[in-house]
C-alpha cells in the first residue's frame, strides 16, 4: 500500500480547491476544526460546506469569509444558542448566504444515498411540514408498490469530505469509538477523503481489531496525523468537549470586531495545530483529559488458521 | 411574579419557575419506556424522571446512542458521558432509521420557538423565510420525531412570543388544523407517531382534548390565570376543575441543584 501521510497544509493544498463541496463531518464528537482552520488560511473561497450541524467550525469559516452556500439540518451552538456569525449573514437584508436545509435524516439519507451510488433515498419525514415548500430538493413520491408516499432527498456526494477519528494507519484505515455519527456515510461518499488522526498507529493494531474500523484506506486520499485536532470539540477516550470555548465564543461572535480578531489570533497567526495546542497551555489541556479510564471489555476474535 | 416562586403555605421551599417545569415535565414521562432525548430542558427533565419517577425509561440520544446512562449533565447533545456505559452506540442513520423510523421510540421530547393551539411546532425562523428576523436552528431531528415517536412532550417557556395563534413556518406537524385531520393524514400514511401528548411551560400543564387543541389542566403553584392569558396569543381552553401542580419536592430540587444543573445554566 502507498502511504498517504500527509501535513495538514499539503493535504488542503492538494484537495480543496476553490468552489467545491466539502464535509467535515463528525456529530458533536471529533469535529476536525484543525481542518477548517487550514481551509482559512488558505484562504479558500466559494465553498459550499456540507454538515448536519454547521457548529462553531463553520461558523468561523463563515466569518473567514470561505464559504458561499451551507447545506445543513441543524443550526446552533449546542446548548449555548445561536451562531452569531452566520446569522448575520442570514437574517433580513444582509440575507447574502445561500442555505438548502434538510432534517437529520435528510442529511444522513442524503450521505447514504451518495455513498451507496443511488439516486436518491426514500424516508418518512416531511409530511404536513413548510421544509419541501423552502427547499424544492424535498419531494414526494408515490410508492411504486401501492403502500404510500414518501419523501425523498437526493444523493449528498461532497467534492472532499474530512473526517476525524482517534487512530489510523498510515494507508488510512481508520478507527473510531464513541458517537459515530454519519461520517462513514459521508466518507463512501466523498470523491476526495481526508482523515486525520490523533495517533499514527500499526496496521497490526488496526488488524487486532477490525471491527472498530469505520474507513478504510481504500477509499483515502490523505492522513493527517493531528493532535488536538478537533479541539473543542472533543475525541472520546482522549479529551473532553471543551464547553468553555463554545459558551466563550458566543459574546466573541457577536461582535464582528472580536471575531475578526480571534480568527487573526488563534487562526491566521498560528502555522498549524502544533501552536495552537501550545497556545492554549499544557494547564487548559491538561483540564480536558477524562476524569478517569474507562476501557472496553476484550473480545476474542479466534485464530483460524 | 419575581423569581424564586413560593408554593402555597410558609413553610415550602423556594424554587424558580424553570424548576418548576422541569420538575413537571420529568414526572409525565412516569410510566414511559423509550425516550428520545432533545438539547436544553428537555435533556435535564428526563435525566431527571431517570434519577426519580422512571428509573427504567431507555434514553435515546439522537447522536446516536439506545440506553445512555449518563453521569453528569450533558451539555451538548452529543456529550462523551452519553457514550460510556450505555447499551448501544450505533450510527445516526441505523439510530433514525431502525430505532425512530422503526417505531421504538414511545416519547420524543421537543423544544420549541413558537408553537399553536394544535401543537404544530416552529423551530426554523421568525418572519419570511428568505429575509427573516430571526433565523433559528432549524428541525434537526425534530421534524421525524414528530412524526415517528409514539407521543410528543413539549418543554417550553410561555410567552406571547412563543404560544401564537399562527407559526410563521411548520418545521414539526403537531395536530394540523384539529384532530380530526390529523388522525385521517395520521392513517392514511402510516404514521407511527400519535402526535402531542403534553406541553409544560413555566406557568402549567396542557394535554390535547378530544378536538386535538391543547387544554390548561394544571397551574403551577403561584401562577395565576391572568398570568397564562397573558402569555398566550389565543383565547385558551381550561379544564374544570383546573388542577395545582403539586410543588417540587426537596429531593427534586436537590437533584436538579446538585447534581443536573449545579452551575444553574438552564434553572437560573
Amino acid at each position: 500500500m502507498v502511504a498517504k501521510v500527509a501535513t495538514m497544509r499539503d493535504a488542503i493544498a492538494e484537495l480543496v480547491r476553490d468552489g467545491d463541496t466539502v464535509a467535515i463531518e463528525g456529530f458533536t464528537h471529533l469535529i476536525c476544526f484543525a481542518a477548517g482552520h487550514e481551509i482559512i488560511r488558505q484562504r479558500k473561497r466559494d465553498l459550499v460546506l456540507a454538515r448536519m450541524t454547521p457548529d462553531l467550525v463553520y461558523d468561523q469559516m463563515v466569518a473567514a469569509g470561505v464559504a458561499r452556500k451551507l447545506v445543513f439540518s441543524w443550526l446552533g451552538n449546542p446548548g449555548v444558542g445561536g451562531l452569531n456569525c452566520i446569522r448575520r449573514v442570514t437574517e433580513g437584508e444582509q440575507a447574502t448566504l445561500e442555505l438548502e436545509e434538510y432534517s437529520h435524516f435528510g442529511m444522513v439519507a442524503r450521505y447514504t444515498a451518495g455513498a451507496a451510488n443511488l439516486p436518491f433515498f426514500p424516508l418518512r419525514s416531511y409530511f404536513e411540514t413548510d421544509m419541501p415548500a423552502v427547499n424544492p430538493q424535498i419531494r414526494e413520491l408515490e410508492s411504486p408498490y401501492g403502500n404510500g408516499k414518501v419523501y425523498v432527498v437526493p444523493p449528498l456526494r461532497p467534492d472532499v469530505t474530512i473526517v476525524h477519528a482517534q487512530r489510523a494507519d498510515a494507508s488510512g484505515n481508520a478507527q473510531v469509538w464513541g458517537l459515530l455519527g454519519c461520517q462513514k456515510e459521508a466518507a463512501f461518499a466523498a470523491d476526495r477523503l481526508i482523515v486525520v488522526v490523533e495517533e499514527l498507529v500499526d496496521e497490526a493494531v488496526v488488524r487486532a481489531d477490525p471491527n472498530r474500523t469505520i474507513i478504510p484506506g481504500l477509499i483515502v486520499d490523505a492522513v493527517v496525523v493531528e493532535p488536538w485536532g478537533a479541539h473543542p470539540s472533543y475525541v472520546q477516550g482522549r479529551y473532553d468537549r471543551d464547553n468553555h470555548f463554545y459558551r466563550d465564543w458566543d459574546p466573541i461572535s457577536r461582535d464582528r470586531d472580536r471575531t475578526e480578531a480571534w480568527l487573526r489570533e488563534w487562526v491566521h497567526d498560528i502555522d498549524g495545530r502544533a501552536a495552537y495546542a501550545q497556545k492554549l497551555g499544557p494547564d487548559r489541556l491538561a483540564a480536558l483529559r477524562p476524569s478517569g479510564r474507562a476501557p472496553s471489555g476484550e473480545v476474542d476474535y479466534g485464530e483460524y488458521r | 411574579m419575581g423569581e424564586p416562586l413560593a408554593a402555597a403555605g410558609a413553610a415550602a421551599p423556594a424554587f424558580s419557575k424553570s424548576e418548576m417545569m422541569i420538575v413537571a415535565a420529568a414526572r409525565e414521562l412516569a410510566g414511559q419506556r423509550v425516550c428520545f432525548v432533545g438539547v436544553g430542558l428537555p435533556n435535564i427533565a428526563v435525566n431527571l424522571a431517570k434519577r426519580t419517577v422512571a428509573p427504567d425509561l431507555e434514553l435515546v440520544y439522537e447522536a446516536g446512542v439506545f440506553g445512555a446512562r449518563p453521569a453528569r449533565l450533558p451539555l451538548s447533545i452529543g456529550d462523551p458521558t452519553i457514550v460510556t456505559g450505555a447499551t448501544a452506540v450505533t450510527s445516526m442513520f441505523e439510530l433514525f432509521a431502525f430505532y425512530l423510523q422503526r417505531g421504538l421510540v414511545d416519547v420524543g421530547f421537543l423544544g420549541a420557538a413558537q408553537i399553536d393551539r394544535f401543537g404544530n411546532i416552529n423551530t426554523t425562523v421568525i418572519g419570511d423565510y428568505r429575509r427573516p428576523k430571526t433565523r433559528l436552528p432549524g428541525s434537526g431531528g425534530a421534524c421525524e420525531i414528530a412524526i415517528n415517536a409514539r407521543h410528543i412532550f413539549v418543554i417550553m417557556r410561555q410567552s406571547a412570543r412563543s404560544f401564537v395563534e399562527r407559526i410563521d413556518f411548520r418545521t414539526s406537524p403537531g395536530n394540523l388544523g384539529g384532530a380530526e385531520t390529523a388522525e385521517a393524514i395520521r392513517r392514511e400514511q402510516g404514521w407511527l407517531g400519535r402526535g402531542p401528548s403534553v406541553v409544560v411551560t413555566d406557568l402549567g400543564i396542557w394535554h390535547f382534548d378530544e378536538t386535538g387543541e391543547m387544554r390548561l389542566d394544571s397551574l403551577h403553584p403561584g401562577v395565576t390565570l391572568d398570568e397564562v392569558r397573558a402569555t398566550i396569543g389565543w383565547e385558551p381552553r381550561i379544564a374544570e376543575p383546573l388542577e395545582m401542580t403539586p410543588a417540587p419536592t426537596d429531593e427534586e430540587l436537590r437533584l436538579i441543584r446538585q447534581e443536573l444543573d449545579p452551575e444553574g445554566m438552564y434553572t437560573k
